[in-house]
């Protein structure tokens, strides 16, 4: 196994790691599917980034960061729900992306690949890790005041609307460290899927938080695991097969508790 | 009883206040001031702005005017019952504990005031979403409590109570306004409970509202104009026969 493969899968288990806890606290404020969708917003900065070969992950990341902050704008001024909004901004992103990414380049943007990558490219991964990780320990309480009730959180002294900035931002960041991997079709099912298994196993906060980040890395391990005997093209979809296993697993472990 | 322990520091003092949705103004040109250790009951019909009143002074709605607390105040609020998500995997401890870790409050915290607010240990580790109406209502005042509020600002405190639990709430809050000298503000539909414990009372309704002691304010004509009814349960007759 080459170096930039081991950094590869390296930063790939990291991602489940971050993609676990975001995925957590996604599914307890009930915007798992506005997450699918947000992932999506990537697509039309890959697909300029493709058409000017320049390094997609910047594009991704513009588009993605900007229709985040458009989404909670939209949140504020409107009072509709967060799924409505992201409803409106994904099409238009999907319709947008689907036009300007070049045919050839369309299907690792919608299903990633299996990047090669350089020491700065780990080390920038595993720095956007830790912004994602720290800010979830760090705000884990006062996440869970706001999903309890925002107007006793900010009774308590949280800034509920800064909060949800923050989390829209840090679940933009997890899909962004992913999509190289999963692509934008499928790097948000790393944030939804372990997340629902979690909830199927476990009643108890903190239990729910260590096994949706378990499951999420155990995914990507067997994933890559798997996908060294089925050698398919990307290892997303066989990530996703495993975790989807996981869940269905999940569901008779609880019909028998 | 009551006002043995009020003295004249203005705690609260609401100036000309607003408070609109869109074209529809709830609250109009509202005037007032709470005292510290006063028991001040706001009562109305439905839909008068009991809650938007309560919910613009803890700055919780936009509103015009002027709402201006004493820099010591420290809010706790007990909202009126609400539907917790079943979903949430989280328990009674679980959110008591984020609120004391949010404000680096010691850990014993928690052990004191559920003691206060009666929450057993059981109740401690049953999942929120699970509480009947007056466990969660346990839940809500423990809440409060953390943090050492000198203020509590409650809406319709008694609603899913039975009367035993609804006696001990409000005795509960008695022995809080005069041990710890706290103030209240509470909105209520119970007026022989606002008769009771109350020190002032503000009436809000669509023509011009109210402000007073219990005794000035609570006459069968201004309940009879308030509510648009005679008032069918009013007690302490004998209290306003002497007026």
């Amino acid at each position: 196994m080459q170096l930039s493969q081991g950094y590869s899968i390296l930063l790939a288990l990291l991602f489940g790691l971050a993609a676990g806890l975001v995925g957590s606290f996604a599914l307890m404020r009930r915007m798992l599917l506005a997450g699918d969708v947000i992932s999506h917003l990537a697509l039309p900065g890959l697909g300029v980034a493709f058409l000017f070969k320049v390094n997609p992950l910047l594009g991704g990341a513009a588009t993605l960061f900007l229709g985040t902050l458009l989404i909670w704008k939209l949140q504020k001024k409107t009072g509709l729900a967060t799924e409505a909004m992201t409803g409106v901004v994904f099409a238009a992103a999907l319709a947008l992306g689907a036009v300007v990414t070049p045919k050839e380049d369309l299907v690792d943007a919608l299903f990633g690949g299996f990047p090669m990558l350089s020491l700065a490219g780990l080390l920038f991964g595993v720095m956007a890790v830790a912004v994602v990780i720290v800010f979830i320990v760090r705000s884990k309480d006062r996440l869970a005041l706001s999903l309890f009730s925002t107007d006793l959180a900010t009774v308590s002294g949280v800034n509920v609307n800064r909060l949800n900035l923050y989390f829209l931002f840090v679940f933009s960041l997890t899909v962004l460290i992913g999509l190289q991997f999963m692509g934008t079709l499928l790097s948000s099912a790393l944030i939804i899927m372990p997340a629902a298994v979690g909830r199927q196993l476990t009643n108890k906060f903190s239990h729910f938080l260590i096994v949706s980040s378990t499951v999420s890395v155990f995914s990507v391990a067997v994933g890559f695991l798997a996908n060294s005997v089925v050698k398919s093209p990307t290892v997303s979809p066989v990530i996703v097969i495993v975790s989807a296993l996981l869940f269905a697993l999940s569901l008779v472990i609880r019909r028998k508790q | 009883m009551q006002g043995a322990l009020t003295t004249m520091t203005t705690f609260l003092s609401a100036t000309h206040l607003t408070v609109a949705f869109g074209t529809r103004a709830v609250i109009r040109d509202l005037s007032f001031e709470v005292h510290v250790g006063d028991c001040l009951a706001i009562i109305g019909p439905n839909g008068c702005g009991k809650t938007v009143l309560l919910k613009a002074l803890l700055h919780l709605l936009p509103y015009a005017g002027e709402i201006r607390w004493d820099p010591a105040a420290r809010l706790g609020y007990v909202p009126q019952k609400f539907a917790a998500d079943q979903q949430l995997p989280l328990h009674v401890r679980d959110l008591l504990d984020a609120k004391i870790s949010f404000l680096k409050l010691p850990a014993t915290e928690v052990s004191s005031v559920s003691v206060e607010a009666d929450l057993t240990e059981e109740l401690l580790d049953t999942n929120i979403g699970f509480l009947s109406g007056g466990q969660f209502q346990k839940l809500l005042i423990a809440f409060a409590m953390l943090g050492h509020p000198n203020v509590l600002l409650i809406d319709e405190p008694t609603a899913s109570l039975d009367e035993l639990a609804e006696e001990r709430f409000y005795e509960l809050l008695h022995q809080l306004q005069v041990n710890r000298g706290m103030t209240i503000v509470l909105v209520s539909h119970d007026l022989s409970v606002v008769y009771r414990y109350a020190t002032t009372v503000l009436c809000l309704s669509k023509g011009k509202p109210c402000f007073g002691p219990p005794r000035e304010v609570l006459t069968p004509e201004a309940l009879q104009a308030l509510y648009s009814a005679p008032a069918m349960y009013y007690g302490h007759t004998h209290d306003h026969q002497k007026e």
